[in-house]
């Protein structure tokens, strides 16, 4: 079999058992493995949206907790307004997701614009500084803004609505999550199949040749940086939902590491690579975080592992590496 | 002159106190391959640099069509025309030889902000780069992984994918760099009738090949272009006989 079929095989194994295992869990009454699935899934959405900058565009952003802290406030300051009938900039708050989710992809995008606009002219150790940078200020000023919460955070008391679905019941916020983790992952493979993932991957491997070619650098990797930031701005609004609680710990630098971790476990730039590193993380940190207070030291480990014996992840693992052939 | 599709004047650049590039004015007529020889070092490829757009210019302006490109990023003067290889093979190498040459036919088309269709269902871009890909040769090849191409065939990709702009020029750093006999005088053949779809810049050390091939020889020295003219002239040119060659015999 080759690597390719290799893979749709994986994916949709790894696609059928985060519908499975939760659907068990829903039958079984378990509710805290349907919570536990969605936080995979929303975890999987903010790395596939770091994926569009880290795995097309060797971008290594390490602040994409902004953009996941950005998402998390839209929808903890929309329904803290909508809560107490107050209003923000002349308007009004709202208790639903999707003109939430539209802000918080449209404000993440702004702020990713704006960041890689300053950003994307440097590489290398540069660049990750200057999105460190970034990111910490967002913290800071969060942490530093009384208004909504402070270092306390912003709770919010009920949980955000979705037409057609009753979002306080685990299994519907699962059903969401998962379908818009689905649609994540279709919009990224059309656009890595597309003529803009075969300039962005292009530009990854050898800049100069592209620029050759007629096809400018910098707007490209501007453009994908903005796409990522937007799918992890949305995740943010989804996690502060799911979790019903956003604080500046969302946009802790530890948070970044987390998304890059997940990709490099679940493999660099490939498809799934996101949803099986989420999954491998939240795994580690239910099954070692009960057993021992250093689990992310093991986890460290098996991080240090991957990155010296399996470059591809998981993914590249079990389906072999990625060919461009045709 | 309206047959110029390149013109440089007065073109300079330094390296700290190195002149690597000193006042260089040349032309690149219709129809003709152009060669710029010299030693090592004597600042040819930083040349190249400058009229792709890869360096700037500390004086001097690149014209292309009449119209003045020195201030271009150098994607844009690929669009405007400019269809260069490079003198160390500069390819993408994780994907296929097809791929290559397909991307290069999307840098030319401009249209690389497309999110929607596959670029492996797009029939015009595939037979488009398959047709270019059996002109030089790499048919066969064309699923095979540039990184894993051998160094003539990685060569023939860099024209291929140059010839894929259809540019109003090519510029080539040295496209017969470690041919072989067999090789070269093949990539000959082929650079003879290449010259009728654009006019060829030519950087090459392969005398024979330089002379069988130019119409017009450049002999630049430390930065400087010390004398233009055709083969026969660039020959029998004394100048060019002391400084560059040394040996009389070798030309
Ligand atoms: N980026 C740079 N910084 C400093 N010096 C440079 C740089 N690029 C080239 N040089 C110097 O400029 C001079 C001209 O170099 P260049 O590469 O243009 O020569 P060349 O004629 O192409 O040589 P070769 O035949 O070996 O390819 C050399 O002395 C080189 O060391
Ligand atoms: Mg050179």
């Amino acid at each position: 079999m080759d690597s390719t079929r290799k893979e749709w095989l994986l994916n949709a194994l790894i696609a059928g058992a985060l519908f499975a295992v939760p659907l068990w869990a829903w039958l079984a009454n378990e509710p805290f493995i349907i919570t536990l699935a969605t936080r995979i899934a929303i975890l999987a959405i903010a790395a596939v949206g770091l994926n569009i900058a880290l795995g097309l565009g060797g971008m290594v952003s390490f602040g994409h907790a902004l953009y996941l802290g950005l998402g998390g406030y839209v929808a903890g300051i929309a329904a803290h307004h909508a809560f107490h009938g107050t209003e923000v900039l002349g308007l009004p708050g709202t208790n639903q997701m999707l003109p939430i989710w539209a802000l918080a992809m449209v404000l993440s995008g702004l702020v990713a614009g704006v960041v890689g606009a300053l950003s994307l002219r440097t590489s290398g150790i540069f660049f990750i500084m200057i999105t460190l940078a970034f990111a910490q200020m967002g913290f800071f000023f969060a942490l530093s803004w009384p208004a909504y919460g402070g270092e306390d955070g912003l709770p919010i008391f009920v949980r955000n609505q979705f037409p057609g679905l009753n979002t306080a019941r685990p299994w519907d916020m699962f059903l969401l999550a998962y379908a818009v983790l689905m649609l994540c992952l279709l919009a990224f493979a059309g656009l890595r199949a597309a003529r803009f993932g075969a300039a962005l991957m292009a530009i990854r491997q050898n800049p100069d040749r592209a620029a050759a070619l007629g096809i400018s650098p910098f707007g490209i990797k501007l453009v994908g940086f903005v796409l990522s930031g937007m799918i992890t701005g949305l995740a943010g609004a989804m996690m502060a939902d799911l979790t019903r609680f956003v604080s500046p710990a969302m946009m802790a630098w530890t948070v970044s590491g987390e998304l890059i971790v997940i990709i490099i476990l679940g493999g660099v730039g490939r498809l799934f690579g996101p949803v099986a590193g989420a999954a491998i993380l939240v795994g580690f940190e239910v099954f070692f975080g009960g057993l021992t207070e250093h689990w992310k030291l093991w986890l460290g480990l098996v991080l240090l592992g991957v990155v010296l014996f399996a470059r591809g992840g998981l993914i590249g693992l079990l389906a072999g590496r990625v060919r461009h052939g045709g | 002159m309206a047959d110029d599709i390149l013109a440089l004047h007065g073109l300079s650049r330094a390296f700290g106190a190195l002149k690597a590039t000193d006042d260089v004015s040349l032309t690149l007529r219709r129809g003709e391959i152009h060669a710029l020889i010299g030693p090592n070092g004597a600042g040819k490829s930083t040349l190249m640099g400058l009229v792709s757009g890869k360096l700037a210019p500390d004086r001097g302006t690149v014209w292309l069509e009449g119209r003045d490109i020195t201030r271009l990023s150098v994607a844009a003067r690929a669009r405007a025309g400019l269809g260069r290889s490079f003198q160390v093979s500069s390819l993408i190498p994780e994907y296929s030889a097809l791929r290559n040459v397909m991307l290069a036919l999307q840098g030319r088309a401009g249209h690389s902000y497309r999110f929607l269709r596959p670029v492996m269902r797009d029939q015009a871009l595939i037979s488009g780069a398959r047709a270019i890909l059996a002109r030089v040769g790499l048919g066969p090849r064309a699923s095979v992984e540039a990184a894993v191409l051998s160094h003539g065939e990685r060569r023939l990709l860099e024209i291929a994918m140059a010839l894929a702009l259809s540019p109003k020029c090519f510029l080539l750093d040295e496209p017969m760099a470690g041919l072989g006999a067999e090789g070269t005088k093949q990539l000959v053949t082929f650079l003879h009738g290449l010259k009728q779809d654009a006019p060829i810049l030519l950087i090459e050390h392969d005398m024979d090949a330089v002379f069988q091939l130019a119409d017009r020889i450049s002999v630049l020295v430390y930065g400087r272009i010390i004398a233009t003219g055709s083969a026969a002239e660039i020959r029998a040119n004394p100048q060019v006989r002391a400084v560059y060659l040394g040996t009389e015999d070798s030309l």
